[in-house]
C-alpha cells in the first residue's frame, strides 16, 4: 500500500479526475495538445537520456574505432577478455558440431528449428536455461500485415517512419515480407493467437502503426510464443543438443579467419570447454543489465550485451550504437518491482499521466522517446513528480480512468498480468493510479547483418535483439517479436546452408583476442577491467567490499 | 527517504541474515552476498525459474511462491527449487490427432489425479490447476488449453502432486494442440501468403527502397491512418 504522504499526492490525483474524465470523454485521447515538432526537439534535447553529452563517446578500440557510441556500450569494448590461449589446447576439442547456436531466446531457438530440419547438427549454448530470456518476457504482442485493409507495403512505410528513415531497406523489406509466414509458421507449431469468432486474427493497433496490426496471445504474447520454441526443442534430442548455464565467453576463428566455434564456461563447475562448429549464430538479446545511465531495467538478468563483445573482438561492425530505448512506464513503486515495465496498453485503455498535483502535462501517447523525456522533465526539471520512501522519483499514471472511461471489470479483463503483478504487492490498480518513471528497454541497434543475417566476418551469423540495422534507431512495440522469428528462421536456414557446403573447420585459435587485448592495454586500463560480464552483480557494497573478487564488476567466478 | 530501512531476519537455507524487510526472496539472497546463478531468470515474474518454497513465522504451512514476487517476512525460512524432475514425453505434433487417445498415450498419469486441489492452492498464478487436468481427462482440450494458458511452468505444482502428475508439460501439449488444430483458421491469412509469394508487393517496397528521403519522408506523413 502507498505510505501517508504518498496518499495525499493521491487525493490530489482523485480531486482532479473529474475534471479530466470530462475531457476524455469530450476529446477522446486528444486531452492535452500533441508537441509541435520544435516542442518536441526541445524536450528531447534537454532531457531524454541520449542527448546528454555523458551518454556517448568515442570507442578507441576495434572495428568502430574513432565513433560515438553509447557510454557504457564503449566501455565493455575497451575491456579484456577473461581467458587467454596459453589455457587451452586446442587439438582437444570438447564439441563438434555443425552449426552453433548461442543464445536460447526466441531468435536462438526459430534458428535451432529450421537449422535441424534443413539437416544440420545444432548445438545451443545458452547462459541460464533455454527461454530465460528477453523474449520470454513481451506481453503486448507481435507485428504481420495479415488483414485486409493492410499489406506488406504498408508496414514498410510504418516501419521505416518508425526507424527515421536510418533502417537498412533490405533489413526493413524481409521483416515485412515474412510477417504473415511467420505467423503461420508459429501458428503451426501451436501457438494460440488470440482471434475473433470466426477465426480471424484478433489485431489492435500499436504505437507508430497506420493499421490495427498487432497480434497477441493474451497478455503474454512472449510467453505464448517462446514456450512453443522451447517445447519443439526439447521435442528434437537427436537433432539439437543444447547445454544450459554455459555462457560463451569468446569466438574462436580457424586458419581462414572464419569464425568457427566458441569457449564456454560452466556456471557451477566453472569448466570451459571448446566447442568447433561450421557456422555460428549469435542470438545473444540485448543489453538492460548495463543499466546504462543508472536506469532500472524491464530486461531480465542475463541481458549484458556479451554478444556485442564477443563479435566486436572478432571484427563484427555494429550499427546504430549509439541509441537506447527508454520505455515511459517503468514501475517505481513499490520498490519490489521498480523497472519492471507497465505496458503502453495501459495508456492506450485510457490511464493518464499526472503530476504530483494530478495536473497533465503531456499528450499521453507522445513517440517512446518524446513521451519519456516529457516524464523526466516533469520530474527532474519542474520538480513536480513524487518521491517514494526509497529515494526515486516518478509520475502517477492514473489507471483508475480506465474503468471510469471503459467500465468496471475493463482492467481484469484487458490488464490481467498487470493487475496480477500490483496485487501481489498490496495495490489494487482499479482504485489507485500507479507510480512510474521511464527504465531502459531495448537495444536499438547492434551487430550489423545483411537480409542473409550474415556480417562482415564469415562464418558469423546474427539474429534477433543482438542484431542492428532492422529498425534504425527507433523500434515500434510489436516489431522485435517479428524480427526474432524473422530473422531467427533465416539465420537457420543460412548457417546451415553454409555448413553444408564445408567439409573441414580446421584449426581453430584465438590469436584474435590476444590483439585486441594488446590494441586495450594500449589505453593503460586496468586488468581488471574484463567482459563480456555474464551476469550484473547486485551484491551490496557492504559485503562486496570483503569478497576476493571485490575489484571486478560482473562474474568472475 | 532517510529513515533507517528496517531489517529483518531470514534463514536463507537454514542460515540466519539481516536484510532489508521490504526485500523479495531474490532480493533479500542478493543482500545477504550470494550471485544468484540458479532459480533467477527475469525477475519480473514470467519465465518461472525462481520457484521457492517456504515457512513462515508461527505458520505450519509449507507455501510456494516466485522469489522474484514474494517478500519475506521476519524469521522466514527460504529454499530455492531451482529445478524440477519430471518427466517430458517427446512427441511430433504433426503426427498427433487433438483428441484424448493421445494423452492417454504420452500422460497416462494425469488419469491417475484424486482431485485434491494440491496443484490449485500451489500455483503462483492462480491458475485452476486441477481443473485444467480434469477438463483433460474429459477430453475437453479446448477448456485446457485456455485454463492453463498463464502457467510459467515453474514446477510447484507437479512438486506437490500426490499422484506423482506433471501438469504444466499436459497443459503445453493442450496449449499446442488447440493452437494447430482445434482453433478456427485465420481466413484472410491464406489470402495474403499467397499474394506475397506471388511478389504482388515489391514492386511498391521496392520503390520505396529507392526513394528520395525527401519523397519518402512526405509519402509516410501523409500515409491514411485506419486504426480503431
Ligand atoms: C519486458 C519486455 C517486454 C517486451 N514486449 C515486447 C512486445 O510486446 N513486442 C515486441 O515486439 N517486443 C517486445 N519486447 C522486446 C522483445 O521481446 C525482445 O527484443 C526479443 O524477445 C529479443 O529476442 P532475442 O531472442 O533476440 O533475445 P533474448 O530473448 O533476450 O534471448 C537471448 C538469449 O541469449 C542468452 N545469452 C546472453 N548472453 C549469452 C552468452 N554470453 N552465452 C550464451 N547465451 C547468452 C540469454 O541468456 C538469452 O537466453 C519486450 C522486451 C521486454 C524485456
Ligand atoms: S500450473 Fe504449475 S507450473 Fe504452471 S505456473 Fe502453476 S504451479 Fe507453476
Ligand atoms: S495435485 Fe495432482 S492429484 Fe491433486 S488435484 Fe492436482 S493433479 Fe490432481
Amino acid at each position: 500500500m502507498y505510505p501517508e504522504y504518498m496518499m495525499e499526492s493521491i487525493n490530489k490525483v482523485e480531486r482532479t479526475r473529474p475534471q479530466r474524465l470530462e475531457l476524455a470523454r469530450k476529446h477522446g485521447k486528444m486531452i492535452y495538445p500533441r508537441m509541435s515538432e520544435e516542442e518536441r526537439e526541445t524536450v528531447l534535447n534537454n532531457y531524454h537520456p541520449d542527448y546528454k553529452k555523458e551518454s556517448r563517446r568515442e570507442v578507441r578500440v576495434g572495428p568502430n574505432k574513432g565513433e560515438i557510441l553509447t557510454t557504457e556500450v564503449a566501455d565493455i569494448f575497451e575491456s579484456y577478455g577473461r581467458v587467454n590461449k596459453e589455457m587451452f589446447n586446442f587439438d582437444k576439442v570438447d564439441y563438434e558440431t555443425d552449426v552453433l547456436i548461442i543464445g536460447a531466446g526466441s531468435a536462438g531457438m526459430a534458428a535451432a528449428l529450421i537449422a535441424s530440419e534443413k539437416g544440420s547438427d545444432v548445438l545451443i549454448a545458452t547462459k541460464l536455461r533455454l527461454g530465460d530470456a528477453n523474449s520470454m518476457m513481451a506481453q503486448g504482442g507481435i507485428q504481420a500485415a495479415t488483414q485486409k485493409d493492410d499489406s506488406p507495403a504498408t508496414h514498410y512505410l510504418d516501419v521505416i517512419g518508425g526507424g527515421h528513415f536510418d533502417n537498412k531497406p533490405e533489413l526493413a523489406k524481409a521483416l515485412v515480407n515474412d510477417a504473415p509466414e511467420s505467423i503461420k509458421w508459429l501458428e503451426e507449431l501451436g501457438v494460440m493467437f488470440d482471434k475473433d469468432e470466426d477465426g480471424s486474427m484478433t489485431v489492435k493497433s500499436g504505437g507508430g502503426t497506420s493499421r490495427n496490426r498487432m497480434h497477441s496471445t493474451r497478455d503474454y504474447t512472449g510467453a505464448g510464443i517462446c514456450r512453443v520454441l522451447r517445447d519443439e526443442v526439447f521435442n528434437r534430442p537427436e537433432k539439437i543438443k543444447y547445454l544450459e548455464y554455459s555462457p560463451v565467453v569468446e569466438l574462436l576463428l580457424n586458419e581462414k579467419q572464419e569464425v568457427s566455434g566458441a569457449i564456454i564456461y560452466h556456471l557451477d563447475n566453472k569448466q570451459y570447454s571448446i566447442i568447433k562448429a561450421k557456422s555460428v549464430i549469435m542470438a545473444t538479446g540485448g543489453f538492460g543489465r548495463l543499466h546504462i545511465r543508472g536506469f532500472e531495467t524491464t530486461n531480465h538478468y542475463g541481458a549484458t550485451a556479451d554478444g556485442l563483445v564477443l563479435t566486436y573482438r572478432v571484427g563484427a561492425k555494429m550499427m546504430f550504437m549509439d541509441s537506447v530505448q527508454y520505455h515511459p512506464t517503468g514501475a517505481v513503486f513499490p520498490e519490489q518491482i521498480v523497472g519492471f515495465l507497465c505496458t503502453e496498453k495501459i495508456r492506450a485503455l485510457g490511464a493518464q499521466p499526472v503530476n504530483c498535483d494530478g495536473e497533465l502535462f503531456v499528450y499521453p501517447l507522445e513517440p517512446r522517446d518524446v513521451e519519456a523525456s516529457a516524464f523526466i522533465r516533469e520530474s527532474q526539471g519542474r520538480d513536480l513528480g513524487v518521491k517514494t520512501p526509497a529515494g526515486l522519483v516518478g509520475i502517477w499514471l492514473d489507471t483508475p480512468l480506465i474503468e471510469d472511461i471503459l467500465g468496471e471489470g475493463t482492467i481484469e479483463k484487458m490488464l490481467p498480468a498487470m493487475l496480477r503483478q500490483y496485487e501481489r504487492f498490496g495495490i489494487d490498480v482499479r482504485k489507485y493510479p500507479m507510480l512510474v518513471y521511464p527504465t531502459l528497454h531495448y537495444q536499438n541497434g547492434g551487430i550489423e547483418i545483411n537480409d542473409k543475417c550474415e556480417t562482415n566476418v564469415p562464418g558469423l551469423f546474427v539474429a534477433g535483439e543482438a542484431s542492428g540495422g532492422i529498425h534504425g534507431r527507433n523500434r515500434l512495440m510489436g516489431n522485435s517479436q517479428l524480427d526474432i522469428i524473422v530473422f531467427g528462421k533465416r539465420a537457420g536456414l543460412q548457417a546451415s546452408n553454409r555448413s553444408n557446403d564445408i567439409q573441414k573447420v580446421g584449426k581453430v585459435h584465438m590469436d584474435h583476442i590476444e590483439k585486441y587485448n594488446a590494441e586495450v592495454a594500449k589505453l593503460h586500463l586496468p586488468k581488471s577491467k574484463i567482459a563480456p560480464m555474464i551476469l550484473p552483480d547486485y551484491i551490496p557494497d557492504h559485503v562486496k567490499a570483503k569478497q576476493l573478487v571485490s575489484e571486478y564488476s560482473g562474474t568472475l567466478i | 527517504m532517510s529513515e533507517k530501512t528496517k531489517m529483518v531476519k531470514v534463514y536463507i537455507m537454514g542460515e540466519a541474515f539481516m536484510v532489508p524487510a521490504a526485500s523479495t526472496i531474490i532480493m533479500a539472497i542478493e543482500y545477504a552476498g550470494f550471485q544468484l546463478k540458479r532459480g533467477i531468470g527475469c525477475r519480473e515474474g514470467f519465465c518461472g525459474a525462481c520457484a521457492t518454497v517456504y515457512r513462515e513465522k508461527g505458520d505450519y504451512k509449507l507455501k510456494g511462491g516466485l522469489g522474484c514476487q514474494t517478500v519475506v517476512s521476519d524469521e522466514m525460512y527460504i529454499a530455492q527449487i531451482p529445478f524440477v524432475p519430471a518427466e517430458k514425453p517427446l512427441y511430433d505434433l504433426n503426427e498427433l490427432t487433438p483428441d484424448p487417445s493421445t494423452f492417454m498415450k504420452l500422460f497416462p498419469s494425469i488419469y491417475r489425479c484424486v482431485a485434491c486441489n494440491t496443484c490449485t492452492k500451489s500455483c503462483p498464478q492462480d491458475i485452476q490447476v486441477m481443473d485444467y487436468i480434469q477438463a483433460l481427462i474429459r477430453g475437453d482440450i479446448k477448456q485446457a488449453a485456455e485454463l492453463s494458458f498463464d502457467c510459467i511452468r515453474c514446477g510447484l505444482c507437479a512438486l506437490r502432486c500426490p499422484a506423482e502428475i506433471v501438469q504444466y508439460n499436459a497443459g503445453t501439449l493442450a496449449r499446442r494442440l488447440y493452437g494447430k488444430y482445434l482453433s478456427p483458421k485465420s481466413p484472410e491469412l491464406e489470402d495474403r501468403l499467397q499474394e506475397v509469394n506471388d511478389g504482388i508487393y515489391d514492386q511498391e517496397i521496392d520503390e520505396m527502397m529507392t526513394m528520395d528521403i525527401k519523397d519518402l519522408t512526405k509519402k509516410y506523413f501523409a500515409r491514411e491512418i485506419k486504426i480503431t
